[in-house]
């Protein structure tokens, strides 16, 4: 479905991504996993528009990523939960689900995907009038989570969805992650939290200082030696 | 002294002046709301408002005097000639500066506004120009009269400023507005072209700017200068609000009416508008970020 080859990206000068190639095939659940600086968001951010790759190709149900206008991506099915949630903070959740639904073509269906997403987020409903910026952080995902979820997406790429979460809540977090997954979504997820991350998914991608390493199935990485000493501290 | 004070605070006149107090800040929320929303949107100060401004009086004076077009047409080819101006502020010259240190944001709309000034002196002269006519006053009562003109400009006010909360609260288009002041980095993942998005904003900030000229040229004189006898007064209401908010402009606008026609009304006008500035001089070291700026 998701399509990445040789690509390589930065910021400026900074070269952050070397010949990184990888695929996410549909219905799969995929993570790349890598130290902080590993290059992790840049993957990313390269994918959803949001920086440009200086070499490669990005493909999407065969359409190239890269060629198309970085606002245009969102349409093409791929729905990015950025780093930090980065949600409207002075504007409600039901405000940030509608800019979720923003492009002409999905507007007709807000009412809907408003439904599915309260759904599957009964809490976002009670805080459906609530603005943003003051809700606790695990409720600040769900609501980035279901801003993303508004278009309808093929591809959900989810960066550090974890990050900055108290313990309790990051395990709420993997329990919606996984309900994600029930609905049937193909998603691309970016993690620093490794043991966890793996029990979700059903390969992972190694990434170190912005080039892939090795890929395995979940299963053969959580026994890895080499994993758990790197990233699981044993 | 004293018998003087109260007879003067319970005279007819007092009330005529609050209602015109009233008045004048429904101009001055007007003047402030298209500045107050580039700059909440953009992040950058037009310095160069108030001569939109002057040029949209200009346009509405060409267009009812020379060329004979009735004053409504005349007012909305004023509009149509402000919101393009502000496009083109933000096409040519803003849209490059985006990433730059504000303060050469604020050298380049300083310069934009001596363009202004020095292009309207060129074209137009410096002679002062008016519409010719005056709506006249409505008769309240014996003693108090109000103007037509400023009941008009708080009408225009009021609907202008309800029309753009509706806009901004209810539409697709005007969420995205508020929502790429709070975070504009993201809204490519929403499926925002901000560089569109910027031109409308800039192009509806223009357009208020035609609506202020409308009110403004049925009051005043046009005169290449014009745009220094308002600009000042528009920067503080916007900042004592809280640059970039609004809601807190509205209410600064009535704060510095209040101020200037009240002070005016014990003692001289001019002294009103002392006052006035002296207010917003204090509050500036009291409050330096605006009387109802937002917090964080």
């Amino acid at each position: 479905m998701l399509n990445v080859q040789n690509v390589n990206a930065g910021y400026g000068k900074f070269q952050a991504l070397f010949d990184v190639s990888l695929e996410v095939r549909a219905g799969e659940a995929v993570a790349v996993i890598g130290s902080n600086g590993a290059g992790k968001s840049t993957l990313m951010r390269v994918i959803s528009g949001m920086i440009p790759a200086t070499a490669g190709q990005i493909s999407m149900e065969g359409a190239s990523v890269l060629d198309a206008p970085a606002h245009t991506i969102v349409g093409m099915g791929i729905a990015h939960v950025p780093e930090n949630r980065r949600l409207f903070p002075r504007m409600t959740v039901e405000e940030n689900l509608r800019m979720g639904c923003f492009m002409p073509q999905f507007r007709d269906r807000f009412e809907e995907r408003r439904e599915f997403v309260y759904e599957l987020f009964p809490k976002m409903m009670e805080r459906r009038n609530q603005v943003a910026g003051t809700m606790s952080g695990g409720e600040q995902q769900m609501c980035a989570i279901g801003r993303a979820l508004m278009s309808d997406p093929k591809i959900l790429l989810m960066d550090e969805p974890s990050a900055g979460l108290a313990p309790v809540i990051v395990h709420q977090v993997f329990d919606l992650i996984e309900r994600i997954r029930g609905e049937g979504l193909t998603v691309l997820i970016v993690e620093q939290n490794v043991k966890q991350v793996l029990r979700v998914v059903d390969r992972a991608y190694i990434l170190e200082s912005g080039s892939l390493h090795s890929e395995g199935s979940a299963d053969e990485l959580l026994q890895s030696e080499a994993i758990q000493k790197t990233f699981m501290g044993m | 002294m004293f018998v003087e004070f109260t007879e003067a605070l319970f005279s007819v006149f007092f009330i005529e002046t609050l209602i015109n107090a009233l008045l004048f800040g429904g101009v001055l929320a007007l003047l402030s709301l298209g500045l107050n929303l580039i700059f909440g949107v953009i992040d950058v100060v037009w310095i160069c408002y108030a001569e939109i401004i002057m040029l949209g009086m200009y346009s509405i004076f060409f267009l009812h005097v020379e060329g004979g077009v009735p004053f409504i047409f005349a007012a909305a080819g004023g509009v149509a000639v402000t919101a393009l101006l502000g496009w083109l502020t933000h096409r040519l010259v803003i849209g490059y500066l985006l990433d730059a240190e504000p303060i050469n944001q604020l050298l380049a709309t300083g310069g934009l506004l001596f363009f202004f000034q020095g292009a309207a002196m060129v074209v137009f002269g410096i002679e002062f120009r008016n519409l010719g006519f005056s709506l006249g006053s409505l008769p309240v009562s014996e003693d108090i009269y109000l103007s037509w003109t400023r009941l008009l400009s708080f009408g225009i006010a009021a609907v202008v400023v309800v029309a753009l909360y509706q806009f901004l609260s209810r539409s697709y288009l005007g969420a995205a507005i508020r929502a790429i002041s709070q975070d504009r980095e993201i809204m490519i993942l929403m499926g925002v072209d901000t560089k569109k998005l910027y031109l409308l904003t800039s192009a509806i900030g223009g357009g208020l700017a035609g609506l202020a000229a409308v009110l403004l040229v049925l009051q005043y004189d046009v005169h290449p200068f014009i745009g220094l006898s308002f600009g000042p007064i528009t920067f503080m209401v916007c900042v004592m609000g809280g640059l970039g908010n609004m809601v807190g402009g509205f209410l600064a606008a009535f704060v510095f009416s209040l101020l200037i026609t009240v002070g005016g009304y014990f003692a001289e006008l001019e002294w009103g508008y002392v006052m006035a500035f002296a207010f917003f001089i204090a509050t500036m070291f009291f409050r330096p970020q605006g009387l109802f700026a937002r917090k964080g």
